[in-house]
């Protein structure tokens, strides 16, 4: 048993991550974690969605499950396990039942790359990026054998417009993709890095996020595959395949109860991972804002921990770090403030028990973050957290907002406005890339 | 792969074939894996079993082949397929027991981390690239092959 344990603690000394490190442990720890993080996701995704619409609608959403609705996801998953599994009479057995899992498993495998720190991944490949986008290119497959599987119109035009759109913009995602690919290049070795790790760490070296790299081309590659990962996903203003006025739900009509739930959780799944590409590539993943700049030096000895002697100790380090507990502390308040709010109904009494309790776990949780050790691991799975949940809010902001897109519109915004910006956007980054130096040299010179 | 190649060719139903095929492409990219090539792993999985499958599967399922599906299977050339799946394998047996020296040119060593510096090296560098011009053809080949099926599938203007 003794040298189980030895097993387990000695990754904790190395630095890279559990796959590199060959960790057979600790690889699945992380898989473990990973999988339930995006479980808790997909839930909280569930609810934000439906309250965060209700409040752009002025009017309220879930209020009666749970205390403001926090409880309605559960009830929504019961509901789906509960409901009666029907197949459609001549539909293919085999072919219905496999087309859920191919997306599911699409969306699922991608997360093996995707880093939340940097010796934060399940792994690190050096071909990650390449992994993520073709693995993601797997669920437009689910996709059709769903539709065809059903054996029914809806469903079959359904599949096969949301496919044709998902092929168009994967080109134009790809495009952008290697924009971003050709800037890590711009160091001094002049070669460049798939992996998502060395993206980040090319960015933390060249001191500046990739969006604002070049300006304005890091914006425009940043807007290209912003557009693309909507579309990528299906959803609104891209969602035609699956509006329910257009076409019933489209490709996934024919599934009820927990077939159709596995094509919801897929279907989140794959916008958190294409939010966790965008962020990675252009918005610095785990870092924090302004990474480089430290202010001045700040002596709190005992507050840093020892583990990592080397780390800088400006005023600004200790800011951002303080932010995770700050953050959670606040989201505490406010639910001790909605309990205050709440009517003083005596059938009420639960739900503000039950939101006041969640109020004091957001509040430990934010008391928890504040002690070093903690906070030196979790801050950079904290920022990642935080800017692929910006990119949540972005989502929902859009099915708010914008009217759907009709079927040719889109393809036309694809294939004619995407893919040629993408190309010219290729150009000038190589050609950006190409001057920097020279343009640098003369600048020095100049002034 | 193995499974999924018989499985592609036994099935009755083109979309089970469809589905076996992409099983054996993606067993073909755990292959290249395997010989240290993560990078044609990586664009195996997106181009052929996310591209080309996909437009397979768009072929097999807007054509109805009911009727095709229904009509009895027969094949007149089944001796001269035995005679020919015979020797391939012949072939195969050969290669195998005879090993490294049929080849003696020796195969390029590249580390697996080095793969995709190693294919640009291949196609690019100044002293090692020469498949630079065979990769130009090749495209040229694709572009005239999409000519074709454009022209073929064209309305009269």
């Amino acid at each position: 048993m003794r040298w189980l344990i030895d097993y387990i603690l000695e990754y904790l000394k190395s630095d890279l991550t559990p796959g590199g490190a060959g960790n057979l442990f600790w690889i699945t720890v992380y898989i473990l974690l990973v999988f339930v993080g995006l479980s808790v996701a997909v839930i909280c995704m569930n609810w934000l969605e439906r309250k965060i619409l209700a409040h752009m609608q002025v009017r309220l959403g879930p209020m009666r499950v749970g205390p403001h609705g926090l409880l309605q996801p559960i009830a929504d998953a019961l509901k789906l396990l509960l409901k009666e599994d029907i197949m459609p009479a001549e539909a293919d057995a085999v072919v219905f039942w496999v087309a859920p899992f191919i997306v599911v498993l699409a969306a699922f495998t991608v997360f093996v790359v995707v880093p939340f720190g940097p010796t934060h991944a399940i792994t690190d490949m050096n071909i990650g990026i390449l992994f993520m986008l073709g693995v993601s290119s797997l669920s437009v497959l689910g996709i059709v054998t769903a539709g065809w599987a059903s054996n029914s119109h809806y469903p079959l035009i359904g599949a096969l417009r949301s496919s044709a759109q998902m092929v168009s913009y994967e080109v134009a995602m790809g495009l952008a993709v290697i924009s971003v690919i050709l800037m890590t290049s711009l160091n001094a070795e002049g070669t460049g890095t798939l992996s998502m790790i060395g993206i980040v760490q090319a960015q933390q070296a060249q001191h500046t996020w990739f969006v604002f790299k070049f300006f304005p081309l890091g914006l425009i590659g940043f807007f290209i595959f912003a557009v693309a990962m909507v579309a990528e996903t299906n959803r609104a203003p891209f969602d035609l395949p699956e509006a329910e006025s257009e076409l019933t739900a489209g490709f996934h009509t024919e599934y009820s109860g927990f077939r159709w739930s596995l094509f919801f959780l897929a279907e989140y799944s794959a916008m958190i991972a294409v939010s966790s590409i965008a962020v990675t590539l252009w918005l610095g993943g785990w870092l924090r804002p302004f990474p480089s700049f430290h202010g001045p030096e700040v002596a709190i000895p005992y507050f840093w921990p020892p583990a990592d002697p080397s780390a800088p100790k400006g005023v600004l380090d200790l800011v951002f770090a303080l932010f995770p507990g700050i953050t959670f502390l606040f989201l505490g308040a406010m639910c001790f403030y909605n309990t205050a709010r709440m009517p003083k109904h005596p059938l009420l009494k639960i739900q503000t028990i039950g939101l006041a309790g969640f109020g004091a776990v957001l509040a430990l949780i934010g008391l928890i973050l504040f002690v070093p050790p903690v906070r030196d691991r979790v801050g950079d799975i904290f920022w990642f957290a935080a800017k692929v949940a910006a990119f949540m809010y972005l989502y929902i902001w859009y099915r708010g907002t914008f009217p759907r897109y009709r079927f040719d519109q889109l393809m036309k915004v694809g294939w004619k406005i995407l893919l040629p910006t993408g190309l010219v956007l290729l150009i000038l980054t190589a050609g950006a890339g190409f001057l920097e130096d020279p343009v640098k040299e003369w600048l020095k010179h100049v002034l | 792969m193995i499974i999924g190649g018989i499985l592609v060719i036994t099935r009755k139903n083109a979309v089970h074939s469809a589905m076996a095929l992409i099983t054996t492409l993606l067993a073909q990219a755990g292959i290249y894996l395997m010989l240290y090539a993560p990078f044609v792993a990586g664009v195996q999985i997106i181009l052929y079993a996310g591209g080309i499958m996909v437009l397979f599967l768009f072929v097999i399922m807007l054509i109805s082949i009911e009727r095709n599906m229904k009509e009895r299977q027969f094949n007149k050339q089944w001796l001269v397929g035995i005679a020919a799946a015979a020797a391939l394998g012949g072939l195969f047996i050969a290669v195998y027991t005879k090993g490294k020296s049929l080849f003696p040119e020796g195969r390029l060593n590249f580390g697996e981390a080095q793969n995709t510096q190693g294919v640009a090296a291949l196609l690019y560098d100044q002293h090692q690239g020469m498949y630079m011009f065979s990769f130009e053809i090749a495209s040229l080949l694709l572009l005239v092959a999409i000519i074709g099926a454009v022209v073929m599938a064209k309305k009269r203007i």
